[in-house]
């Protein structure tokens, strides 16, 4: 449906709960978007809609943030975060809450999901959006092409509009909780049941998980750590060592270039613990965190990008004009990475100490 | 009882992640500068999809493949040359623009009238793969309207691993948040799968292969149907690249000592 003068949005902020029935992070960022684009366009209503097997936390939250309707659909099936349950939830609450804008958190469970719905309902989507903000009355949508290369801004007519926020790109919703009152409505099913069963998550153990959302800082490896040092030797054991210990003691989020990923995916002996999921850049991920450290890092745009989102940024490099740190980084240090990692390391461990 | 699949990957082009892209300015809204100059690679995590497709088939015995493809026609040809020499497949093309300033649902509808039009496709064999996202538009929202368009409602995103079980059914491993894998059991086809690395490196290239499926794609190109893709009903207010270029701060000659010291200091600062 295309309209070319809305004389008012119906606002919708939908999400899942998590398993205690509260609401993550992202979707308190969400909701704070979508509070505020209510807030910022004259005439339009907020709602606010919840689905997971508990709603009694977020139901305890909602209250407050000021939406005209609350909806919720409460189901044991919605327990798993499942393509066609998921689905079928948020098209329902949509649907009922005669959205002309709905606001989702960008996490896995929902982009899963919210294109699909987007069919359903007939609209549109955007996902990876990072802000939004109103022009004239009407939303404005910010959001990244060619990976992370080049920013949008984006204005649709056509509605309903499903909006997916990045998760770490706006304010999470800190106003006074209050409980809300939630108009229930039931989970449609299908007819001979799911046909897909979630049975669990696998993750490596606590001390090899080296990937972490929300840490302060992204630690990242670049290929230099396994070419060979001044001695003419490689020392892969010792850099592995020394960047283990880094990430231990500072509970940091680690990330590697992508030709170190691909090194290790040619079998050659390399750093043990990087995998794909650990590659950032170009064709891995671009994520959120405060600070980020690089070491032995190189390479040009297309690479950096990897760090296209971390605020403050440093580098440690042996080449003063290394493409990934001049004018990326806020400092570069030329120096030998495992000089440094290897006093720094003594440092943190002083501390603790 | 080994079971046969009938996999249909969505792949399009995109430019060679290594070129610089910038944006510019055409009649119907914002192209890259000198497209269809820049050499093209179909689009990496398509690719993760399509190898994976062909690990599939090959432990299925009478398993096929066809590679579903949008993109202008000569950029389509001069990845399939490449393509063409790693594994086996029918390629569908059609004719239209594979940049990423297009709109997911009109991409999808082309999509997925190109796979309806596939003859003899059994839905009960059917799993349509691709990347989960592409390094175009990034939005991960084509895939998931190609199955809603197919009817299919067993999808799955950032998918790592599939496994067929005994049964028949498919255990799958998909990217969850945390540099963890949410597992699913799905009870078989129709499934949509949209892929992220996988597990699988590229394969080689096999000249024979190439000679082989180019016999079929030369023809698929010539009969490739033209369309016409936009994104009505949004307007690009702007498109920039980041002009952001910080001031960094070279630090030489000074000891390792005083450089952790420095670092120690930034990262323990509140």
């Amino acid at each position: 449906m295309t309209i070319s003068c809305w004389l008012m949005e119906t606002i919708l902020f939908v999400a899942p709960t998590e398993s205690d029935g509260s609401l993550g992070k992202p979707a308190l960022e969400a909701l704070n978007v979508a509070k505020k684009l209510a807030d910022a366009i004259p005439g339009s209503k907020l709602a606010v809609a919840v689905f997971g097997e508990n709603l009694d936390g977020a139901a305890a939250l909602l209250g407050g943030c000021g939406a005209a309707r609350c909806l919720g659909i409460a189901n044991p099936d919605l327990a798993q975060p499942r393509y066609a349950s998921d689905a079928a939830a948020t098209e329902a609450l949509s649907r009922a809450a005669q959205a002309t804008i709905v606001i989702a958190p960008g996490t896995s469970r929902m982009n899963r999901v919210l294109a699909g719905v987007a069919h359903r309902l007939q609209g549109r989507i955007d996902t990876h959006v990072t802000a939004v903000t109103a022009a004239q009355n009407q939303p404005v949508i910010t959001r990244w092409y060619y990976r992370q290369r080049m920013e949008a801004c984006i204005q649709r007519t056509h509605r309903p509009w499903i909006i997916a926020i990045d998760p770490g790109s706006a304010q999470p919703w800190s106003g006074q909780p209050q409980q809300a009152s939630l108009e229930m409505l039931q989970l449609p099913t299908q007819q001979n049941g799911w046909r897909t069963n979630v049975t669990g998550i696998q993750a490596p153990p606590a001390d090899e998980q080296t990937i972490r959302p929300d840490a302060e800082l992204l630690f990242v490896a670049g290929a230099g750590w396994t070419k060979k040092q001044a001695d003419g030797q490689t020392h892969v054991d010792e850099a592995a060592a020394l960047i283990l210990e880094f990430l231990k003691h500072t509970r940091a989020s680690l990330g590697s270039s992508k030709s170190l990923v691909d090194i290790s995916g040619e079998g050659q002996a390399v750093l043990p613990f990087l995998t794909h999921m650990n590659q950032v850049g170009q064709t891995g991920s671009t994520p959120r965190h405060p600070k980020g450290l690089a070491a032995c890092c190189h390479g040009e745009e297309p690479h950096t990008v990897g760090w296209r989102f971390i605020n403050e940024r440093r580098a440690i490099n042996l080449d003063p004009n290394c493409g990934w740190a001049r004018g990326k980084a806020d400092v570069l240090y030329v120096a030998d990475a495992f000089a440094v990692m290897r006093k720094l390391n003594e440092l943190f461990a002083a501390q603790k100490r | 009882m080994s079971q046969v699949y009938q996999i249909v990957v969505c792949g399009s082009v995109a430019p060679d992640p290594l070129q610089t892209l910038e944006p510019a300015s055409s009649p119907a809204g914002p192209v890259l500068k000198n497209e269809m100059m820049l050499p093209a690679v179909l689009d990496p995590w398509a690719a993760h999809a399509l190898y994976e497709a062909a690990h599939l088939a090959g432990k299925h015995q009478g398993s096929k493949i066809w590679l579903v493809s949008i993109g202008p026609k000569a950029k389509l040809q001069q990845v399939m040359m490449s393509i063409a020499q790693k594994v086996p497949f029918d390629l569908v093309a059609v004719d239209g623009p594979a940049g990423g300033f297009t709109d997911p649902a009109e991409t999808a509808a082309v999509l997925a009238e190109a796979i309806r039009g596939i003859a003899g496709l059994d839905r009960s064999r059917l799993l349509v793969f691709g990347g989960w996202e592409s390094a175009t538009r990034g939005a991960g929202a084509t895939m998931q309207i190609v199955g809603e368009m197919l009817g299919i409602t067993d999808q799955f995103q950032g998918v790592d691993e599939l496994a067929v079980n005994p049964d028949g059914s498919f255990k799958i491993l998909e990217r969850i948040e945390g540099g963890k894998h949410q597992v699913s059991v799905c009870s078989g086809p129709p499934a949509l799968l949209g892929w992220a690395t996988g597990n699988l490196p590229e394969p080689r290239n096999n000249p024979q292969l190439g000679m082989a499926n180019m016999r079929g794609i030369m023809p698929a190109l010539q009969r490739a149907k033209p369309v016409k893709l936009g994104a009505p009903g949004m307007t690009f207010v702007s498109v920039t690249q980041p002009k952001q270029q910080r001031a960094t701060k070279i630090i030489k000659d000074l000891p390792p000592e005083k450089i952790a010291e420095d670092i120690f200091n930034w990262l323990t600062k509140a």
